[in-house]
């Protein structure tokens, strides 16, 4: 279960970020703002990689003492940042990877509805149903 | 199989909408005004070029360069939104300028197999010109694109990169 889902858009500006809401909010925007910088040099070092086939998923980010934060980028430059907590041990990363699909089939229709214009901040209920799902049942 | 003749009907009814609603409000068309229905075109085929290939690149493992994101649009975009293979036939990788050429334009097929109609053409392709330049916008290149027909329904894509 994350604590932090976050979309971010191509020129590295958030599209969606949601967070559990019983902390501080702030700690969560700031990690993900760092993250960003990992996810950079990810992108750019594979790409130094002869013939390799570039994956979208980029695995794990970096782990500080209480969370561990995964990236994943898609063909058109969006990143999606999810963060999850340290003490949840028994999260494997195949389920990390589901957890990315989803955010990415969900995100893919999110596109296509006529009436969000890409680059807007997602406003879809349909996206926040799904994002309510993989986060932490607060409370 | 009837798939495809919706998409070429649909297209046929928003061409001739465009225009009609230029008219009805003109009067009298002028190249200005043809110039604005092109545009209306082509903006609705950009969004539709975006929407589609996050769609299609769905599941596909990142581009290497400009020329895998050329060879992907021939390919499997092509195939999927007209049915067919488009072939590059033109690379100029320094000024990024690419022709792609279609021997068989599904969107012209049906208005003529040679030179009737020619200056009828531009119309149709506005669209089109609008959803590969949606496709390589999302994709992360600028581009500006545009169409030539020469002997229908054989038509031109010359797509140019705009490099910053």
């Amino acid at each position: 279960m994350a604590v932090c889902i976050a979309v971010i858009a191509k020129e590295n500006y958030p599209l969606y970020i949601r967070s559990v809401p019983t902390q501080n909010e702030l700690k969560f925007h700031y990690t993900v703002h760092t993250s960003l910088d990992v996810v950079e040099e990810k992108i750019s070092a594979v790409g130094k990689s002869l013939g390799d086939q570039r994956e979208l998923y980029l695995g794990l980010l970096y782990p500080t003492e209480d969370y561990k934060v995964y990236g994943y980028v898609t063909n058109s430059k969006v990143k999606f940042v999810i963060v999850v907590d340290s003490s949840n041990t028994s999260l494997r990363d195949n389920e990390i990877r589901s957890m990315f699909r989803k955010l990415h089939n969900t995100f893919t229709d999110v596109m296509c509805n006529p009436f969000h214009n890409p680059g807007d901040t997602i406003q879809s209920k349909a996206f926040d149903g799904i994002v309510s799902g993989m986060m932490v049942q607060s409370g | 199989m009837t798939d495809e003749a919706l998409f070429e009907f649909l297209h046929m009814e928003i061409v001739s909408h465009v225009y009609k609603e230029q008219q009805a409000s003109k009067g009298e068309m002028d190249n200005k005004d043809r110039a604005a229905c092109v545009s209306v075109l082509e903006g609705m085929g950009f969004r539709v070029g975006q929407g589609l290939i996050e769609r299609l690149t769905r599941d596909s493992p990142s581009f290497k360069d400009e020329l895998d994101i050329m060879k992907f649009i021939c390919k499997d975009y092509w195939t999927k939104v007209f049915r067919r293979v488009a072939a590059i036939l033109f690379i100029s990788p320094p000024q990024g300028t690419y022709v792609l050429q279609d021997n068989k334009f599904s969107l012209l097929t049906q208005l003529s197999g040679g030179k009737q109609y020619l200056d009828q053409a531009p119309k149709y392709l506005a669209f089109s010109c609008g959803m590969v330049r949606g496709a390589l916008s999302n994709l992360g290149l600028d581009s500006v694109v545009t169409a030539e027909v020469s002997v229908m329904p054989s038509c031109k894509f010359q797509v140019v990169i705009q490099k910053l």
